[in-house]
């Protein structure tokens, strides 16, 4: 086989794959007018996977479940679909949805989870690992201070990962397919020879990691040679390229079950070894498009094992393969390819789909045939999100990132992320109102709080306290997150994907806030129309009387709408004040994926007139009803939080019916195309669009059989509808569905 | 003048100005009613506010003025003027609206034909009633040399506004009206084909 010959540059000498693609890249302006459909092949075997996850569904959520083997990167055979069909191969496991376990996180959440599905582990596993091994959930609770316990059990912080493995981390997965492990063995052991004494925790530590990582390598090619693949060497042709790619994933999400284990940016990498084929007339236009189908359809078909308790804060067995799709080059020109396009059709070859997670980074310099064709794809499909490239890659330096979990920046193969789940704004407000206790049990949380006792709540007053709180607050969250980080470093250490990122990489740690909405209302309740506590006998507030009106967060009304904006930005100062593990550098997101639902039920009743265990919004999205004045306010309302503030993410989901978005589709599409480039251009950060009518939502409940592929954005991330609870549902459609523009 | 909110003027650039980074290279604001020419006076000093501000305006009216006022609103500061053609006949005009103003809306048309600035035809098919192929070929060869017109919008008549007029008391002049069939509809975009560079279902 020839080897193809690509324009050299930085590239050839060292490990740099962003200088790859700006000297090969063959960017496209053109429609997608020349996309293909799916092969015979591609629809045998998504013929197949349907049918398995029907059963998956009937079957409770697991088709089918391993309970001897420990998960890593080279611990199964070879598993295949249909091998005869299969253009691009590799499985989690020997079998098609099999659910392994990965006990290093913790194993007691293994235990749990097998249980749940009436098996338990492998005798001797359990006795390893309840007299032997220690686990990252273990060595958390052996730090844990009985503090960070109490905000934990009391629903100020939730969703810390502490037994459930981190995440985030996106391993440069193109850099098998450009360079062959070969070369990035050479590259570590060299890193390694150079990380020389004084031998500090640090330095010691990272000699450390940079061994594991080695091993690691070593074990993805043992994982090739399974698959009779060489990746040894680099990929030859854009066949390999999908494949080598698709491997250095599947090694991740081998090894590590992260709660979202996100793929980068690989579609513009890959165009360039799909446009040389084709060029050379190696492949034809459906060929290329049948890699990108299968590698599309494996990526569907990642899963985990999840505990039912997991779903309260990430519903719908969510996988997070989360690729960035366009975006713009710093030189100027757009990252946008055939391939981008290859992408998105996969949603209409093999229908829509949550997963992988499709990301447009969005560009006012976007080609306008692309901008148009995601358009339609968001219309037709309610899959894919959308993200601000131009506000990301000015703010944060680079135009080479992919998107972490939902909708986090993180510069690939250089930097990585400390996930930090979130804490809940809104209670924290009440412990301002409530002397420093927990309005639901009383529990003393924050020392120093002055007791209100007017009959009406004092705006200064409540502000004063909100301050002393949210610094306890974040001081709390902070010693979590350093333990945390400490401990899945030490017991389950991502060495498959850390392989693949610079040695010593930049790192961010993700911190989050849920509640944003209830903060901004309950504060401009306060200050602009009377707000009376109604406390029971312990002098805790149960509910609160409104009298007069005050704005609501979404309607593009400055008054409260800075608070909102500050309220963000307050907190994130908190943080911003703390040492981070490792020195990484804090940032903050507005984004709650589901758990919007679980913090409410954990949540009393708030000043803004929300009752108690009522969920929250969603991210940064306005309280559901509460944006009256139309779908442009409310996106003008989230776009005024600074994305300064929240470097890690400002999650808005929005809905809207599809008659109010235009008369007939070409309509639909300019306007949603017009509105994108308004709302980015306001230097918003995110928006999940849903364009659909709330009676298909409730005709999917009554009839779920009917729509098993019924895709649905929440918030940064999509799930099938049908696979939500109940409640999870009519959360859901109590959103607010925009009518007007 | 009875219904409605009053705004001052300055609100109304201030809430456009608010959405105009969403009005693309087609957006922005349109006026509708009613009837806005009633109010010709004080668009003027509106759409005059929203073009130094470089916002595009577009007027949607059923034609039924054209005094000084209208004039100046039509010729200096209205970027598009969506005309709503009733009928083609004054019985027929008289039948929908209850009044006899064909010809003012028809001289409004002439008046912006002569001034050489965008106009689009709207027209509601109401099976019979509007949609039938004499009247559909009349109202093309009416127009058919007019330079000015971009495209025609036709809007299927549909029952759903009934119960509004019931709930206010007022007689629905079109009661015993039905709607179009599909055959129907595109049987009309044909005719209108062969007259307009662009024909539109709303």
């Amino acid at each position: 086989m020839e080897v193809k010959q690509f324009k050299e540059g930085i590239w050839t000498e060292k490990i740099n794959v962003r200088d790859f693609v700006i000297n090969n890249v063959v960017p496209y302006h053109g429609t997608h007018h020349f996309l293909t459909g799916p092969s015979l092949k591609t629809q045998q075997l998504w013929d197949i996977c349907k049918e398995a996850t029907k059963e998956e569904r009937q079957n409770n959520g697991v088709r089918s479940l391993d309970t001897d083997t420990i998960s890593t990167v080279s611990a199964f055979n070879a598993g295949y679909i249909d091998r005869e069909n299969e253009v691009i191969v590799g499985l989690q496991t020997d079998e098609l949805l099999k659910r392994t376990m990965k006990p290093f996180g913790g194993f007691k959440v293994v235990q749990k989870a097998l249980s749940e599905h009436g098996v338990q582990p492998n005798e001797n596993l359990t006795a390893l690992f309840s007299k032997y091994v220690k686990t990252h959930n273990d060595g958390v609770f052996d730090a844990y201070t009985s503090e960070i316990k109490k905000y934990r059990s009391l629903g100020f912080l939730t969703g810390l990962p502490d037994n459930y493995a981190r995440g985030r981390v996106i391993g440069d997965y193109r850099r098998i397919a450009l360079y062959g492990i070969d070369f990035l063995i050479a590259s570590k052991m060299q890193d390694l020879e150079n990380i020389e004494g004084p031998m500090s925790d640090a330095v010691i530590r990272l000699r450390e990691e940079v061994s594991e990582q080695i091993k690691a390598l070593k074990e993805m090619i043992e994982l090739g040679d399974k698959y009779d693949l060489n990746l040894r060497r680099p990929a030859q042709n854009a066949q390999e390229a999908v494949q080598w790619t698709y491997m250095a994933y599947l090694a991740a999400v081998k090894e590590q079950d992260g709660a979202a284990m996100s793929l980068g940016n690989v579609s513009t990498f890959l165009d360039i070894f799909i446009e040389n084929d084709l060029q050379d007339g190696l492949i034809t236009e459906e060929e290329a498009q049948e890699f990108i189908d299968q590698f599309v359809m494996k990526l569907r078909m990642v899963r985990h094992l999840r505990m039912g308790a997991y779903d309260e804060i990430f519903a719908g067995d969510p996988t997070w393969v989360t690729e960035a799709i366009g975006g713009m080059f710093a030189d100027g020109r757009t990252k946008v390819t055939k391939t981008s396009f290859r992408f998105l059709n996969t949603l209409y070859n093999l229908g829509p789909s949550p997963e992988p997670n499709m990301t447009i980074l969005w560009s006012q310099d976007l080609p306008q045939n692309f901008k148009d064709y995601c358009s339609k794809v968001a219309i037709d499909t309610s899959s894919i999100q959308f993200e601000n490239d131009e506000l990301m890659r000015n703010n944060r330096g680079s135009d080479d990132y992919g998107i972490a979990c939902c909708v986090s920046y993180q510069e690939l193969g250089k930097s990585i992320q400390f996930f930090g789940a979130r804490t809940n704004l809104a209670k924290t407000l009440l412990l301002a109102i409530n002397g420093g206790r927990c309005e639901i049990t009383g529990t003393q949380m924050v020392d120093g709080i002055e007791t209100l006792d007017d009959t009406y709540l004092d705006f200064d007053k409540v502000m004063a306290n909100y301050k002393v709180a949210m610094k306890e607050v974040a001081r709390v969250y902070n010693d979590s997150m350093n333990i945390i980080h400490y401990m899945h470093d030490k017991y389950y250490y991502e060495k498959a994907q850390m392989s693949l990122i610079d040695t010593n990489p930049n790192i961010d740690i993700a911190y989050g806030i849920a509640g944003l909405s209830i903060v901004a209302d309950s504060l401009s309740a306060i200050k602009y129309a009377k707000v009376r506590p109604i406390r029971n006998e312990d002098g805790l507030t149960v509910d609160f009387k409104i009298e007069g009106e005050f704005p609501c967060y979404g309607n593009d009304d400055d008054r409260v709408d800075e608070l909102a904006k500050n309220a963000v930005a307050d907190f994130n100062y908190e943080l911003k004040q703390l040492p981070v593990y490792k020195n990484a550098n804090p940032t903050m997101s507005v984004l709650t994926i589901t758990s919007n639902v679980a913090y409410g039920k954990k949540t009393g009743a708030t000043p803004d007139g929300r009752d108690k265990g009522v969920p929250f919004a969603p991210g940064a999205n306005p309280m559901h009803g509460r944006d009256s004045q139309g779908a442009i306010a409310s996106l003008n309302s989230v776009a005024k939080i600074d994305y300064n503030d929240s470097q890690d993410g400002i999650s808005n989901t929005f809905s809207i019916v599809p008659k109010s978005l235009g008369a007939d589709e070409d309509d639909r599409i300019d306007n949603l195309s017009t509105i994108l480039d308004g709302y980015f251009s306001r230097n918003a950060q995110h928006v999940n669009v849903n364009v659909l009518d709330k009676e298909t939502l409730l005709d999917a409940m009554e009839r779920p059989e009917e729509y098993p592929q019924l895709t649905i954005r929440v918030s940064g991330y999509a799930v099938n509808f049908v696979r939500l609870t109940r409640e999870q549902q009519m959360e859901v459609i109590t959103r607010s569905f925009h009518e007007s523009m | 003048m009875s219904g409605g909110k009053e705004y001052p003027i300055e609100e109304l650039v201030e809430m456009a100005l608010k959405m105009k980074s969403y009005f693309g290279k087609k957006g922005g604001v349109t006026v509708s009613g009613g009837e806005p020419l009633l109010q010709s006076k004080e668009l003027v000093s509106f759409f005059k506010r929203l073009k130094e501000e470089g916002i595009h305006t577009n007027l949607d009216t059923n034609g039924r003025i054209l005094n000084h006022f209208a004039k100046e609103l039509l010729d200096d500061y209205t970027d598009l003027v969506m005309l709503d053609i009733k009928h083609m006949t004054e019985e027929g005009f008289e039948r929908i609206t209850g009044m006899k103003n064909k010809e003012t809306t028809f001289n409004l048309a002439k008046h912006r034909e002569a001034s050489g600035k965008k106009m689009w035809l709207r027209y509601v098919l109401i099976p019979n009633i509007t949609n039938h192929a004499d009247l559909l070929h009349h109202m093309g060869k009416y127009f058919k040399n007019y330079k000015t017109i971009e495209k025609i919008e036709l809007q299927p008549y549909h029952k759903l506004g009934v119960h509004k007029w019931e709930a206010l008391g007022w007689e629905y002049q079109l009661k015993d009206a039905r709607e179009n069939t599909e055959e129907e509809i595109q049987e009309a975009v044909a005719i209108l084909k062969n007259y307009f560079k662009e024909v539109k279902i709303n």
